[in-house]
């Protein structure tokens, strides 16, 4: 189906229903009960998780395809995100032209990137886009605030002209994001028992524009210029051996991820038309690459799972407070209950992201595949045990 | 006149750090092959050595002085360091104000630990792996390094002063003024800088640790246990980023995220002078620090807006494009 595989459409299926689904799957527990913390399932969280997906895809095709590790992928998001707001603030409120902007001056910034970049491989290439992104990330800071508007962010204003609609709704205040009239706000609540569902109009946007992102990747992956990219990867110098020039490939590699992520930077902006420079720092950069790594570079499905489990965690993590921690240990006598707590304290919280390089390096260190491969062992070990079981079952007759 | 000299001392001053820091991750990276993206935070722990230490000495008794009360009506409570009832108040006091120097002293056996202790720990796992793998496993290091540090110190600068002697303005050449401490700072990371070349040129177990840089193969042939003296080179690089760190904490506040902030750079550095070339790291870190000073010169910014903030990267990418191997890189290293 789709010009796919068997085995991929299943995958993509799976993914598609795993998102349309998400309001319910990520809403397990009743409201009010203990464990409502760990729900994820509202639209906010819910759009950062498709949006970062689409982000780690993008880096995915560069990183997981190619090997060429970059370390300035947000300026990408960046971009998109400003050229999104200016769209808001230029043309109409309507998300289709600022997407398609955003994609597009990120996919020119990245071709401009990437032709200089590419000139160089291996940790040289890593520098060089770090060194891009540290300077458009400074630039955005000072000299380019008259589009950037510095420290404070892009924000919109009522007195923007908006071309294709008002500058001001009938209220007199700014009008909202939108696709064709369908406000990227609005929400419906459907409430069954203890639980309520939220379906918001915005992740349903985002959950099919990162499907489509997804079918796209997938396509790439199995085409013979996916295969391409994969045999720079194992061996660039053969390939120029053959007489084959690697440099178209991976800058076109590098330009589609590029606007992988000025689409996700577009996505923000969309449902939340503001834009930052922090978004274009180093170490958001980082995060993809985190995000990448721990679900399973060069996998299809590793970096969506990847920002997910970083996106969830950093929300669900980070809201851990002390209280909450006394409550889990209270069954506990007091003076283990204190000890518990203070050992724990440190990981949760405002301390989340010393949980997550531990993680990481745990993930780099003995499961190179991320969580992917981590699951495929999981997998072949259940699958060798039942094997044996089913030879013990067979051969247990003959005694 | 003055403005451009002032700032080619802020320069050199900002690129005693870069220079330091470059040298350690070149050793690092001519030695072992690893590529440390956890340098920045054995700088920033450097720094807190020092942190550390100045709250050691000021660890006090308390003793309660009935003759005085406090503003509440209270009496008194008076805080005596144990430095100061042990040695007496003069010696005790002059201990805790040069707390920052002698923490030069308590951060290199330290730091030489932290730098053994990370090499056996967990780089060496790391040697047969793909530098994209290395510069994962230290990325991650270092973040968790660096949450260690705020978890511990908290996410607030703390101020290391420098020992009053040291912290006023000296005259450097007639008529410029100049702070005494960055003088200081400059002149201790050249013999810091010097301290490493001697001891690689004119120590056997320099000898030994060049002639395994140049073929490591070879030196093993020769039954000498090349890793042991590697790893003991990791070590010094930790000692050296360590001081950096020391020496850096009464120009800037210690916060734990100054290793990411000065680990950026000091790529780039280590990139413009060449991979795997010493004196090339040291040369490009003193360089950058006075191009990216001059370039915040009131006439380069009005010339050219926002110079300042790039200069670094600019001047990266150019070298990068123009002499791949930097300004004195040797052949063969990371191609």
């Amino acid at each position: 189906m789709f010009g796919l595989e068997k085995k991929d459409t299943t995958l993509l299926i799976l993914v598609a229903i795993l998102t349309m689904a998400a309001p319910f799957i990520l809403n397990p527990f009743p409201e009010g009960s203990g464990l409502a913390q760990f729900n994820a399932g509202y639209p906010d969280l819910m759009q950062r998780f498709v949006i970062f997906g689409i982000f780690a895809i993008g880096f995915n095709i560069l990183f997981g395809l190619t090997g060429y590790l970059s370390f300035g992928h947000a300026a990408f998001l960046g971009v998109g995100s400003y050229s999104a707001v200016w769209m808001f603030k230029l043309l109409s409120m309507n998300i289709i032209p600022a997407i398609i902007l955003s994609v597009i001056i990120s996919g020119l910034f990245a071709l401009v990137i990437g032709y200089v970049s590419l000139r160089r491989t291996g940790i040289y290439f890593s520098i060089l886009t770090l060194a891009f992104a540290q300077m458009s990330f400074a630039l955005a800071y000072s000299v380019l605030t008259p589009i950037t508007n510095g420290e404070t962010g892009l924000q919109l204003t009522l007195d923007d002209p908006r071309i294709l609609g008002a500058s001001a709704t009938a209220d007199g205040s700014i009008p909202v994001t939108n696709l064709f009239g369908l406000e990227m706000r609005s929400a419906f609540d459907l409430a069954v028992g203890p639980w309520t569902f939220t379906f918001s109009a915005g992740y349903y946007v985002c959950a099919v524009i990162m499907l489509l992102a997804f079918y796209l990747s997938i396509r790439i992956f199995r085409s013979p210029f996916g295969l391409m990219l994969r045999a720079i990867k194992s061996n660039q110098t053969r390939m120029n051996y053959t007489g084959l020039n690697p440099k178209p490939y991976t800058l076109a590699a590098f330009v589609i991820s590029g606007m992988y992520a000025g689409l996700a930077g577009g996505l923000m902006a969309s449902m939340d038309p503001l834009a930052g420079a922090e978004r274009m720092q180093w170490t958001a950069s980082g995060e993809v690459v985190l995000m990448t790594i721990l679900g399973g570079a060069g996998t299809l499905i590793g970096p969506v799972l990847g920002a997910g489990a970083i996106k969830y965690m950093e929300n669900i993590f980070s809201k851990i407070n002390d209280n909450v921690l006394h409550g889990w240990f209270s069954f506990m006598p007091d003076g283990i209950e204190n000890f518990m707590v203070a050992i724990v304290h440190p990981f949760v919280g405002k301390g989340w992201h010393l949980t997550l390089g531990i993680i990481f390096m745990l993930v780099v260190t003995f499961l190179p595949g991320g969580l992917v491969e981590g699951g495929q062992r999981v997998g072949k070990a259940l699958r060798r045990n039942k094997d044996e079981d089913s030879k013990n079952a067979s051969t247990e007759p003959a005694e | 006149m003055d403005a451009f000299l002032l700032q080619i001392l802020n320069g050199l001053d900002k690129g005693s750090a870069y220079a330091l820091i470059a040298l350690g991750l070149t050793l690092i990276f001519g030695t072992l092959g690893v590529v440390n993206f956890a340098h920045g935070a054995l700088f920033m722990i450097g720094a807190f050595c020092s942190v550390t230490l100045q709250r050691l000495l000021n660890l006090s008794s308390e003793t309660i002085d009935p003759t005085k009360t406090d503003f509440l009506g209270n009496p008194l409570k008076v805080k005596t360091p144990y430095v100061e009832s042990w040695f007496g108040p003069e010696l005790g006091g002059t201990i805790i104000e040069w707390s920052v120097p002698l923490a030069i002293l308590f951060a290199i056996p330290v730091m030489l630990f932290i730098g053994y202790a990370m090499e056996r720990g967990l780089i060496k796992h790391f040697y047969k792996r793909p530098h994209a793998d290395q510069i994962l496993v230290t990325f991650g290091l270092a973040i968790v390094l660096q949450e260690i540090i705020k978890a511990v110190f908290g996410a607030n600068p703390i101020q290391t002063p420098a020992p009053d002697a040291l912290s006023g303005v000296v005259e450097v050449l007639p008529g410029i003024v100049y702070p005494a401490w960055r003088v200081v700072n400059f002149c201790f990371s050249l013999v810091v800088i010097a301290g490493v070349f001697a001891f690689l040129q004119f120590t056997t177990f320099g000898m030994v640790v060049r002639a395994g840089m140049a073929d490591r193969e070879t030196v093993g042939l020769l039954g000498i246990d090349i890793d042991k003296r590697f790893t003991a080179m990791f070590g010094l690089a930790a000692a050296v980023a360590g001081l950096a760190g020391v020496m850096y904490g009464p120009i800037n506040a210690p916060n734990y995220h100054m290793g990411m902030d000065f680990l950026v750079l000091s790529f780039v550095v280590v990139v413009v002078g060449g991979m795997g070339s010493l004196p090339g790291a040291v040369a490009a870190g003193f360089l950058l620090g006075v191009l990216e000073s001059l370039a915040s010169l009131e006439v380069v910014i009005s010339a050219i807006p926002g110079i300042n903030q790039i200069i670094i990267y600019l001047v990266a990418i150019v070298i990068l494009l123009t002499r791949p191997r930097g300004l004195m890189g040797r052949k063969g290293v990371m191609e």
